[in-house]
């Protein structure tokens, strides 16, 4: 490992991003093959995705209640708690649903694959099959990728829906609010534009926590050490670079 | 019957495979090869004996281009390896057979899928034939029953065999064999290096065996080369090794821990070491 300089320190991060950016290009290069191949997309759905589930409808349906919460506790004091469920909607179909289920995705199956492809580097998997002729990249990462991006718009839908029925569940019947009360303020000021911005936040959160995990994964050392670290950057990055494009879609809507 | 010239194996047949003069190296004071030069000659089995940590599976990356050479040639079925772009490097590839020190089967695939694996990438053969072909493959190496196993369920011979199965399952003209016999009970390596052979005889496949095994290999093997220091010390057919007594072919055949090839990696003095003293 080379010794850390004052340079390095700037130049290496710059370094990483291009890296990564690169290895991109020569993912997207694959895409087309690899759709050509739909089962081990749809298998890599189910296995971003569908065993996400769990923790993404459980996170969803605490964070809700908690937003109701907190939200009626707010609300009451300006005597507007009959807004509780517009409030709670778009702070999940906004925000906390995206960034939410971006953060828990990168821990359950960022980490996932991160630490699959590590193994496989460091099990000679990945030599075996470029031995065989065949590209890691379109049979390995590609299809990964792709099940990761597709997997996290749906996850943050979901994670949005079971979200607003938690602050429906503690508005409405701890509370007291009026259920048409809480539904029609929903109906009537969650817009498409909304839906938008959370498709919008959700496909850019998964291309971004779906690349890095299958770069950390196919760019670790081939040792336990080296997999164990590729899997805590993986964690890392996603999680701060998701908070960063946030803050920047966010902006770029308001 | 050192040799620091060009490799002139056995037979008149036309080489599969030359290494000239290569030179390879990590960066450290060592490199791994200087001067390396070899040759396999089609329809042969050649050995590549020594002992660890000479480079013997470095040498098998470099002729599958999987690392390139600082300086030399790497030339299979005629092609210069290293100068390949990755399109023509993997319709080589396709010609060619690789057995990996561990097998390396992939982890979320059942024994049958492993074997498949090439045929349905790389063949738009029918289920019922590939079933046929795949199911042949795995009854040459004893393993037809465990079909339906996935890797973890295997022994360490049981997943050599399996990748010596999916090794064979396309054909291939040259087979590349990273030590075969390692971990294996003497069933199986009996097995195995009847299978090399008639796989070689029956076939005519050219095989390249990577081994410190000499006496097993030295059974099957027309040719053999011995590696140490980075290059060629010895080769020839196993009489011809056998009869050779130089220091360093005397050391490798009979196992000695004295010789040209040092036993012990470089240290301080032991006892000084021992006694705390700088």
């Amino acid at each position: 490992m080379r010794s850390p300089n004052l340079i390095g320190y700037f130049t290496d991060p710059i370094a990483r991003v291009g890296r990564i950016g690169l290895f991109l290009l020569r993912i997207l290069a694959q895409v087309a093959p690899a759709l050509a191949r739909p089962r081990l997309i749809i298998a890599q759905i189910f296995n971003c995705g569908a065993r996400s589930l769990v923790i993404i409808m459980l996170s969803g349906l605490f964070v809700g209640m908690v937003l109701g919460l907190q939200g009626y506790a707010l609300l009451q004091r300006f005597g507007s708690e009959s807004s509780l469920g517009v409030a709670a909607a778009l702070g999940l179909i906004r925000e906390l649903g995206p960034v939410i289920t971006a953060l828990l995705f990168a821990g359950r199956a960022g980490t996932s694959l991160t630490s699959e492809i590590g193994l496989m580097r460091a099990t000679d998997q990945l030599s075996a099959m470029e031995m065989m002729a065949v590209d890691p990249l379109r049979r390995i990462v590609a299809p990964r990728f792709l099940g990761g991006l597709l997997a996290m718009p749906l996850l943050a839908a979901i994670f949005s829906c079971i979200g607003i029925y938690g602050a429906q569940l503690v508005g409405v019947s701890e509370m007291g609010i009026d259920t048409g009360t809480f539904w029609s303020q929903i109906q009537s000021n969650v817009e498409l534009r909304d839906i938008g911005e959370q498709l919008v936040k959700s496909l850019v959160f998964g291309l971004a926590c779906s690349l890095l995990a299958v770069y950390e994964g196919y760019h670790a050392e081939p040792t336990a050490e080296g997999v164990s670290l590729a899997t805590t950057r993986t964690v890392v990055s996603s999680a701060v670079l998701t908070l960063v494009l946030d803050f920047l879609i966010t902006a770029a809507f308001i | 019957m050192s040799n620091p010239h060009p490799a002139s194996p056995a037979g008149d047949a036309a080489p599969v495979i030359r290494v000239t003069d290569v030179h390879y190296g990590l960066g450290g004071a060592t490199p791994v090869f200087s001067g390396l030069n070899l040759a396999a000659a089609s329809g042969q089995i050649t050995a590549v004996l020594g002992p660890s940590g000479t480079g013997k599976t470095t040498l098998l990356r470099l002729l599958m281009g999987m690392i390139r050479p600082q300086s030399g040639t790497v030339e299979v079925f005629g092609e210069q390896v290293p100068q390949l772009a990755r399109a023509p490097l993997y319709r080589l590839r396709q010609r060619v057979g690789m057995l990996f020190q561990n097998g390396a089967l992939l982890t979320d695939l059942t024994v049958f899928e492993n074997v498949a694996f090439p045929l349905r990438e790389h063949t738009k053969l029918p289920e019922s034939l590939l079933r046929r072909l795949v199911l042949m493959k795995l009854q040459a190496v004893g393993l037809r029953g465990a079909a339906q196993l996935m890797p973890a369920e295997l022994s360490g011979g049981m997943a050599r065999r399996v990748a010596l199965a999916r090794a064979i399952v396309m054909d291939p003209e040259l087979l590349i064999y990273d030590e075969p016999f390692v971990g294996l009970d003497p069933i199986s390596m009996g097995m195995v290096l009847r299978l090399i052979q008639a796989l070689n005889q029956t076939l005519g496949i050219t095989s390249i065996v990577v081994t410190h095994d000499v006496h097993e290999i030295s059974r099957i093997a027309h040719y053999s080369y011995l590696l140490a220091g980075g290059r060629v010390v010895a080769q020839g057919n196993p009489e011809q090794l056998r009869a050779d007594h130089s220091p360093v072919v005397n050391q490798f055949m009979n196992g000695l821990s004295d010789g040209p090839v040092p036993f012990h990696y470089p240290a301080p003095d032991y006892f000084t070491e021992l006694l705390g003293r700088e």
